[in-house]
């Protein structure tokens, strides 16, 4: 087993995803048959090579810290799914 | 005469700058080509009939004044919907977005627009970009034009269909692994995915940061290399645009491919290749060289490693860049749960899919403490692998000819329950978005059931016209890219 259950359910939690038991199983299944088949790359000796975390050679282009952006606060807000005036509603988070 | 949905984008656009045709025509008629051919293909998510038709009476507006409207004047054009559109909704083909409007447009979308296209349309593709065959979309069926029970490919499947069905003659796709090349393939059209950082992302719905492109379909390498030209080049909005000058790609199209020197890679001629696929690759390689390429084989050894270094590297991208939809600001909210953190959970667990779900799952185990060393960075080094195979065989080769998978588009549901199955389809794409390279699919023949099949031209960075230009005297020496399927 390259995964187990108990794994599945920390890496969800660590994901914010909520997973039925069926889901969990299938997931289970699907993540250890995947992960086998990546043991693979366990073949190759990588201890000389560094790793790619991108492939551009120059470096990121900055521009001037300006504010470019119109005020578009009304058609932020639309897309809201609960707003109260100006502001976005979520749960009460302290108690 | 051909129809005026039959027009290809350098044509349309001739007639409508010398006032043969008006660009509200244009766009009447692909309106009228995807009302009649929607039933049997499905490509589009949104059609925004009143926005195109008010966009296309402007630039006729504009042309009577006799101002220039730009290269692709009056164009219709197709976009992908993780491409965002001001005030015309962008789904990624999710539930989580599926009533959600950008205040903006991405640069491609406006650059498209200043070089006077109109944006008929959202096409469908898989959730988030995550898929090779658009089946796992929230939101809607495509189908594939030359044969309804199979897929278009993904994940820019609806895009890919749209151009190779007629409705328009090109549109906007995005290629993380295979996304525009395969689909490409699969419907018989051309399909350009640009060198990493050659087109802004800026708006554009993010799956992999390190690897995610945006590039065109057209039904010609010339309409293809128009559109690149009209997109590319550096953007103060997205750092990764890369501060480089934007060719003009149409130039040397013509320059034939004599005293070229290709690389066919062995590695991409993989056991249990449809034979048809082969054979009608080698037979287009055949062609190069007698129009004067030297051909020369050539090995990436490490091929054989990509799938596992880009499912590994794409995931911990996406779970990354997925913690965004949190149900707070924009996208599907889940109500009910007492705090915040379990509005997150049920929020995604109901917005998200099957194979989004597996990624973002893949990509935080991938990330997550003790496992990092043996999977992300492992992934990481490998990746600096298969990058060098490429710069060896660049050292010889001024590009590289291969396929663009190992069948033809496959049946609708044949590999939906295996993941692993499905992503082995991307296995000859992959390794070039790992590597950041450019990659040109142009159609190369058919199979016995009638199904297109694509060859793959890969490039040095940044060298989109020598690519373009391989791919040009190719399709002039041959007319399986004037094919089309529904009559």
């Amino acid at each position: 087993m390259a995964i187990t259950r108990d794994e599945v359910r920390r890496v969800a939690a660590l994901a914010r995803l909520r997973l039925e038991p069926a889901e969990e199983e299938r997931l289970t299944a699907d993540l250890d048959h995947i992960l086998e088949a990546f043991e693979r790359l366990r073949a190759l000796d990588t201890s000389a090579v560094p790793p790619t975390a991108h492939v551009e050679d120059f470096s990121a282009c900055l521009r001037a810290d300006e504010v470019l952006n119109p005020p578009a606060d009304e058609a932020l807000l639309a897309n809201a799914p609960a707003r109260d005036g100006r502001l976005f509603r979520v749960p009460k988070i302290i108690e | 005469m051909s129809a005026l949905h039959d027009l290809g984008v350098r044509e349309a656009a001739r007639r409508v700058r010398h006032r043969e045709v008006s660009s509200v025509e244009l766009v009447r008629a692909a309106l009228e080509r995807i009302a009649a051919a929607e039933p049997q293909v499905g490509a589009f998510l949104t059609v925004s009939e009143a926005e195109a038709l008010a966009a296309a009476a402007e630039i006729d507006r504009q042309v009577r004044a006799g101002q220039d409207v730009g290269v692709l004047a009056g164009v219709p054009v197709g976009v992908k919907d993780i491409i965002c559109t001001a005030g015309v909704r962008t789904t990624a083909g999710s539930r989580i977005l599926e009533h959600f409007v950008p205040s903006y447009d991405a640069t491609v979308v406006s650059r498209l627009r200043r070089a006077g296209a109109v944006v008929v349309g959202k096409l469908n593709c898989d959730e988030f970009a995550m898929g090779s065959s658009t089946e796992n979309s929230a939101l809607g069926v495509t189908r594939n034009p030359w044969n309804g029970d199979h897929v278009p490919g993904g994940s820019s499947g609806g895009s890919a269909a749209s151009v190779s069905a007629r409705e328009v003659p090109a549109a906007l796709g995005t290629d993380t692994g295979g996304s525009i090349r395969l689909p490409a393939a699969f419907c018989g059209v051309v399909g350009l995915k640009p060198t990493y950082g050659r087109v802004s992302r800026f708006g554009v719905i993010a799956y992999a940061s390190s690897l995610d492109q945006v590039g065109p379909f057209a039904r010609d390498v010339g309409d293809a290399a128009l559109v690149l030209e009209a997109i590319a080049g550096h953007d103060p909005a997205d750092s990764t645009a890369a501060p480089l000058a934007v060719p003009s790609y149409g130039d040397a199209l013509a320059s034939g491919v004599r005293g070229m020197r290709l690389g066919l890679p062995k590695e991409y001629f993989v056991e249990g290749m449809q034979p048809e696929v082969a054979e009608a690759v080698r037979a287009a390689v055949t062609e190069l060289e007698r129009l004067g390429a030297v051909v020369e084989p050539v090995s990436l050894p490490h091929t054989e490693y990509a799938i596992a270094t880009y499912y590994l590297i794409a995931t911990a991208e996406a779970s990354s860049n997925l913690a965004r939809y949190d149900g707070v600001r924009y996208g599907l909210r889940v109500a009910g749960g007492a705090s915040l953190g379990e509005m997150y959970e049920r929020s995604r667990a109901a917005g998200f899919g099957a194979e989004v779900k597996r990624r973002i799952m893949l990509g935080t185990y991938a990330l997550s403490a003790g496992y990092y060393d043996a999977y992300y960075l492992k992934a990481q080094q490998v990746r600096t692998l298969i990058r060098r195979d490429f710069e060896q065989a660049f050292a010889r080769c001024d590009a590289l000819v291969t396929p663009v998978a190992p069948t033809t588009a496959f049946r609708r549901g044949e590999k939906t329950d295996d993941p692993l199955t499905m992503y082995l389809s991307d296995i000859l794409t992959i390794s070039v978005n790992l590597a950041g390279l450019p990659g040109l699919v142009v159609p190369c023949g058919f199979d016995r059931a009638g199904l297109p099949i694509g060859l793959q031209v890969i490039g040095r960075p940044f060298d989109e016209a020598t690519i373009l230009r391989i791919g040009a005297a190719y399709e002039q020496a041959s007319d399986w890219h004037r094919r089309s399927p529904l009559r």
